[in-house]
C-alpha cells in the first residue's frame, strides 16, 4: 500500500516538497557558490564613493564592514553583505527594498532611495568587499533574442507555485509572500533568480543558465504584453476573484433588475 | 389559442394584409387545437395567477442562466475537441507556440484566439454557470427561510436540492474539460479524494481514470457526463420543479386579501409572460455585458495540464470552494491499520461535507416531525416568525462560508497582509464557535423584532408626539394599524414545547423544546380588546387636553403664518 500513500497527496503537499526542494537547491547553492561572475569594470573611484554611501545608509543594520550586525537580542539587524555580489545590491536598492524602513515579516519594493549612478557605487563597494554574483549583461536581458515557450515551462514549474501562473503574486507562511512579477524590470528579474532575496530560492547558473533566465523574463514581457485579452482580469488571482464578482456585482445587477421590472410591474 | 380579427376597424389596403395575418394565425391556431387539443391546458396556463414580489425571482434567474448555458454550451460543442491525444501548438499566441498540448486544450486556444466570438461565447458560458449556481443558492435561501418548503412542497424541495448538487456536478465536469493545469489539479484533488476511500479507493480511481491518473481517458469521459448526461438530468428535474411549482401554485407573502386559500397576483398570459419575458432579456443581457467585459478562466495562462507545476492560487469554481476548505483546515491526520492507510485528514472533510448537504436535504422533514404539523401551508413565514429555523439558516450558511473561505486562504492572506497560518487557526476555532454563536444571535434579534411586531399589533404605530394632560402626565400618541396591517402582524403559527409521554418521544419532546421553548406569546383576541379599550380611554384623554388637535405648537404658528 506503498503506493497509496505515495498518491495521496493534496496539492499543497506537492507544493510543500517542491518548496522544500528548491530551498534546499537554494542551500547548496550557498554552500557551493559557483564564482562565475563577469565582473563588471567598476573603478576604484566607484568603490570609495560606495563605501561612503554604504556608511551613510547602510552601516546601522548592515555593519562598518558589511559584516552583518545583530542587536542586544542576538537577533540580525541585517544579514552580512560579504559575497552576495553587485546583483543583489543592484536588485535590493534598484527595488528600494534598502535601506529597508522598518523590519517586518519581509522589506517590501518601494520607490528606490538611490540613483542609478549611487546604486552603481553601492554594488562597486559591495562586490570588491567577495566574489558574487554581477549585474547581468544587456545580452541576457534582450527579449528578442529569448524563447517565451521556453521560458512559460520554466515559469510554471519553477515559480507559479509561489508568484501565481499569471505571476500575480501568492502567499507564502507566516505573512510573507511572493510579490507580483509583471511589470518588473528585466534586469530585476535576472537579479531576483541569481540572488534569491529573503524567501526567494536561488537559481543559479547550474539549474538555470543565463539562457534559461532570458527566456524566463521575455515569457513575463510576453504575459505582460497579451493583457488580459477576456476584458477586466480581476487581478488575475483565479477562481476566488471571479466568484467575489459573480456574487457582488453581478448579483447585485440583477437584484436592480428584479426589483425594477416589479416596481415597472405594478 | 386564438387570435380574432378586429371588425370594427376600417380596413385600408395597407389593413388588409395584416388582415390576413391575423387570420391565418387564427386558421393555424385552430389547426393545431384539433390536433393537439391543447386549447384547454393552454388556457389553464395562461389563466395562472402568480403572486409578484422580487425575491421570488431567483429561481427565473437560474431557469434562464441555464438557457444561456445550454445556447453557449452548444456553440462550444461545435469546436471543443474532447481529446487527449497530444499536439503541437501552433496558434496564434506567442507564448505557447511549439509546446506539447493535448487537443482539448489546443481546441480550448483555438475557441478563444481563432473562432470568431469564440472567447465571448467560452466567457458567456463560464460566468452564466456562476450566476446559475448563484442563483440557486440565492433560491434555496429564500425558500429556506420562508418556510416555502413546508407541506406540500418538500418534494419539490428534494427536486430544488438535486438540481444544486447536479448544478455542482455540471460545473465541476466543465471546468476541467479545457485541461489546463488549474482543472487538472482539481482532478487531481478528486482523483485523491477517492483514493482515500478504505480498501476500494484505489479501484474507484482506476476506474474514473482508466487506469492510472490522470490517463488519457478522463477527459472523453466527463465531456460525455458535461453535455449529456447531467444537462438531461437537470432538465428533467427541472421540468418536473416547474410542474410541482404550477401543481402546488406559487406561495405568497401574507397579507391584505390573501390566504391559504387563494393566489393574489397577477395572471400568466399575458402579465406575468410580458414580465417573464422581459426578465430573460435582462438576465441575458447582464450576462452578455459581464462575459464582454470581464474575463474568466483565462487557460492560456494556467498552460496545459502537466503534473508537476502547481500554481499558486489554485482553487475551484466558488461554488466547489467549500469542499477545498475542509482539507485546508484538517490537520494531517492519517494511521495505518492491516498495511491500509486511513487518511482521515480526507475522510473527516468528506463526512463533514455529506452531513452539511444531508442536514440540507432532509430539513423539511425535520422541522414537520418535530412541529408535528400536517396542514398545507401556501402561506410563506416572516423569518422572525420562525426563530430557531431562521437561526440554523444562517448557522448553516456560516459553516458553509467558513469552508469556502478556509479554500481561500492564500488569496485573503495577501490581500489583507495577513499569515497564512494565523489565518487557517482563526478558521479552524471559527468553524466550532461562528455557528453557535450565530445561531444565538440571529435567533435574539428574530425574538425582538417579534416582540417589536407585537407592540405595534396592539398599540399601533408610534408617533413620536407627547401629550402632557393637565394633571402632568404624559402621554404618546399612537397612530392604530389598520386591520390588514395588523393581520400580517399577527397571523403567524404559535408552536409550543412538548411534554415527553402520551405518544410523544422524549426526544420529540426535546426538540420541541429546543425550538419553541423562547418563544413571544402571540396576541390573544382578550388583549387585543384590552388594549382597543386602552387606546379609547388614552385617545379620549389626549383629545381633551389637545381639543383633538395633534399639531405641536411650532406647526401650529407655522400654518397661521
Ligand atoms: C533597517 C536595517 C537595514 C538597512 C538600513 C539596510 N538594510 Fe540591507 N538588509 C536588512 C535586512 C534585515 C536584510 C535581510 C532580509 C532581506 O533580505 O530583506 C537585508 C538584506 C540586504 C541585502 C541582501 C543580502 C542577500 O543575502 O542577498 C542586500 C544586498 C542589502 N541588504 C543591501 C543594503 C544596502 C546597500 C543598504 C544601504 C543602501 C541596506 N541594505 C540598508 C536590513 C537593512
Ligand atoms: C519559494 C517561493 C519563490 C519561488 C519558487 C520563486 N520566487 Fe521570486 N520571490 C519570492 C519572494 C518571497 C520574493 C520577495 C523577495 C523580496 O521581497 O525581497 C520574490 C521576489 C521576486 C522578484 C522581485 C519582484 C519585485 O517586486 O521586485 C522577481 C522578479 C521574482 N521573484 C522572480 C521569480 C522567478 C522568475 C522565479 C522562478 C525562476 C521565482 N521568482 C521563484 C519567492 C519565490
Amino acid at each position: 500500500m506503498k503506493a497509496l500513500a505515495a498518491r495521496r497527496h493534496h496539492p499543497m503537499a506537492l507544493l510543500v516538497i517542491l518548496l522544500l526542494a528548491l530551498v534546499a537547491t537554494g542551500g547548496l547553492y550557498v554552500a557551493f557558490q559557483p564564482q562565475t561572475a563577469q565582473a563588471e569594470s567598476y573603478t576604484q573611484d566607484d568603490v570609495d564613493a560606495g563605501e561612503a554611501l554604504f556608511l551613510a545608509n547602510c552601516a546601522t543594520c548592515h555593519g562598518r564592514n558589511a559584516e552583518g550586525l545583530q542587536d542586544a537580542d542576538g537577533s540580525a539587524l541585517g544579514p552580512s553583505l560579504i559575497g552576495v555580489g553587485a546583483a543583489a545590491v543592484d536588485f535590493q536598492v534598484g527595488t528600494g527594498r534598502m535601506p529597508m524602513e522598518n523590519s517586518g515579516a519581509q522589506a517590501w519594493r518601494k520607490p528606490p532611495q538611490m540613483n542609478d549612478e549611487q546604486t552603481r557605487q553601492l554594488a562597486a563597494y559591495v562586490a570588491s568587499l567577495g566574489p558574487g554574483p554581477a549585474v547581468p549583461d544587456e545580452e541576457y536581458l534582450d527579449t528578442s533574442k529569448g524563447d517565451a515557450t521556453k521560458g512559460g515551462e520554466i515559469f510554471r514549474i519553477n515559480c507559479a507555485m509561489c508568484h501565481n501562473a499569471a505571476g500575480a503574486g501568492g502567499a507564502l507562511t507566516r505573512g510573507k509572500f511572493a510579490p507580483p512579477v509583471i511589470g518588473v524590470d528585466p534586469k530585476h528579474v535576472y537579479e531576483a533568480m541569481d540572488t534569491g532575496p529573503q524567501n526567494m530560492p536561488v537559481f543559479n547558473e547550474n539549474n538555470l543558465s543565463p539562457e534559461d533566465k532570458r527566456d524566463v523574463i521575455t515569457y513575463l514581457d510576453a504575459l505582460e504584453e497579451n493583457g488580459s485579452p477576456g476584458g477586466i482580469s480581476l487581478g488575475s488571482v483565479g477562481p476566488v476573484t471571479e466568484g467575489l464578482y459573480a456574487w457582488t456585482i453581478i448579483l447585485s445587477l440583477l437584484l436592480g433588475c428584479a426589483v425594477w421590472l416589479g416596481a415597472k410591474a405594478k | 389559442m386564438t387570435t380574432t380579427t378586429p371588425d370594427t376597424r376600417k380596413q385600408t389596403s395597407d389593413d388588409a394584409s395584416s388582415s390576413r395575418v391575423y387570420k391565418l394565425g387564427a386558421v393555424g391556431g385552430d389547426w393545431l387545437d384539433q390536433r393537439l387539443s391543447g386549447g384547454g391546458f393552454v388556457k389553464f396556463i395562461a389563466r395562472k395567477i402568480f403572486p409578484d414580489h422580487w425575491s421570488f425571482m431567483f429561481g427565473e434567474v437560474a431557469l434562464y442562466s441555464f438557457v444561456i448555458l445550454l445556447i453557449s454550451g452548444t456553440f462550444l460543442t461545435m469546436f471543443f475537441d474532447p481529446s487527449m491525444e497530444e499536439v503541437v501548438y501552433n496558434g496564434p499566441y506567442v507564448p505557447l507556440q511549439g509546446e506539447h498540448v493535448s487537443r482539448a486544450f489546443e481546441s480550448t486556444l483555438q475557441i478563444s484566439f481563432e473562432v470568431k466570438g469564440g472567447l465571448l461565447f467560452r466567457q458567456m458560458h463560464h460566468w452564466s454557470a456562476l450566476v446559475f449556481m448563484v442563483a440557486i443558492f440565492v433560491h434555496m435561501f429564500r425558500v429556506f427561510f420562508t418556510g416555502a418548503f413546508r407541506k406540500p412542497r418538500e418534494l419539490n424541495w428534494i427536486v430544488g436540492f438535486t438540481l444544486m448538487v447536479l448544478g455542482m456536478v455540471a460545473g465541476f465536469s466543465g471546468y476541467s474539460l479545457p485541461d489546463d493545469v488549474l482543472s487538472g489539479n482539481g482532478l487531481r484533488v478528486i482523483d485523491g479524494l477517492m483514493k482515500s476511500i478504505p480498501i476500494i479507493g484505489t479501484y474507484l480511481s482506476m476506474l474514473l481514470f482508466g487506469g492510472e491518473f490522470p490517463g488519457t481517458d478522463i477527459i472523453p469521459r466527463l465531456f460525455t457526463v458535461h453535455i449529456l448526461l447531467v444537462p438531461a438530468m437537470i432538465l428533467g428535474l427541472i421540468a418536473i420543479h416547474l410542474v410541482l411549482l404550477v401543481l402546488h401554485k406559487h406561495t405568497q407573502y401574507p397579507g391584505p386579501g390573501r390566504t391559504e386559500r387563494n393566489v393574489v397576483g397577477f395572471p400568466v398570459f399575458p402579465v406575468y409572460a410580458a414580465k417573464a419575458g422581459g426578465f430573460f432579456f435582462l438576465v441575458f443581457g447582464v450576462i452578455t455585458l459581464i462575459s464582454a467585459t470581464t474575463a474568466i478562466n483565462g487557460v492560456w495562462v494556467y498552460g496545459p495540464y502537466d503534473p508537476s507545476p502547481v500554481s499558486a492560487g489554485s482553487q475551484p469554481d466558488w461554488y466547489m470552494l467549500w469542499t477545498d476548505g475542509g482539507l485546508r483546515l484538517i490537520p494531517g491526520w492519517e494511521f495505518t491499520i492491516f498495511g491500509y492507510v486511513i487518511s482521515l485528514n480526507m475522510l473527516i472533510p468528506m463526512g463533514i461535507y455529506g452531513a452539511l448537504l444531508g442536514s440540507l436535504a432532509l430539513y423539511p422533514f425535520i422541522e414537520s416531525w418535530v412541529t408535528g404539523d400536517d396542514r398545507e401551508h401556501h402561506l410563506l413565514d416572516l423569518p422572525y416568525n420562525a426563530p430557531v429555523r431562521t437561526g440554523l439558516g444562517v448557522s448553516w450558511i456560516s459553516v458553509y462560508l467558513i469552508l469556502a473561505l478556509a479554500a481561500t486562504n492564500d488569496i485573503i492572506a495577501i490581500g489583507l497582509h495577513l499569515s497564512i497560518n494565523d489565518l487557517t487557526w482563526a478558521f479552524r476555532i471559527g468553524i466550532f464557535v461562528v455557528p453557535v454563536l450565530v445561531f444565538f444571535i440571529t435567533k435574539r434579534i428574530c425574538l425582538s423584532l417579534q416582540r417589536q411586531a407585537r407592540q405595534k399589533a396592539l398599540h399601533g404605530s408610534e408617533t413620536s408626539r407627547v401629550v402632557r394632560t393637565e394633571s402632568g402626565k404624559m402621554l404618546e400618541i399612537h397612530e392604530p394599524l389598520d386591520e390588514f396591517d395588523r393581520w400580517v402582524l399577527v397571523q403567524h403559527d404559535d408552536y409550543r414545547p412538548l411534554q415527553a409521554g402520551k405518544g410523544v418521544s422524549s426526544l420529540r419532546a426535546k426538540a420541541t423544546s429546543f425550538f419553541f421553548k423562547d418563544r413571544i406569546e402571540p396576541v390573544s383576541p382578550a388583549e387585543l380588546r384590552e388594549a382597543f379599550e386602552h387606546y379609547a380611554h388614552e385617545k379620549h384623554e389626549i383629545d381633551s387636553a389637545t381639543g383633538g388637535d395633534y399639531r405641536t405648537p411650532a406647526e401650529t404658528a407655522h400654518h397661521a403664518g
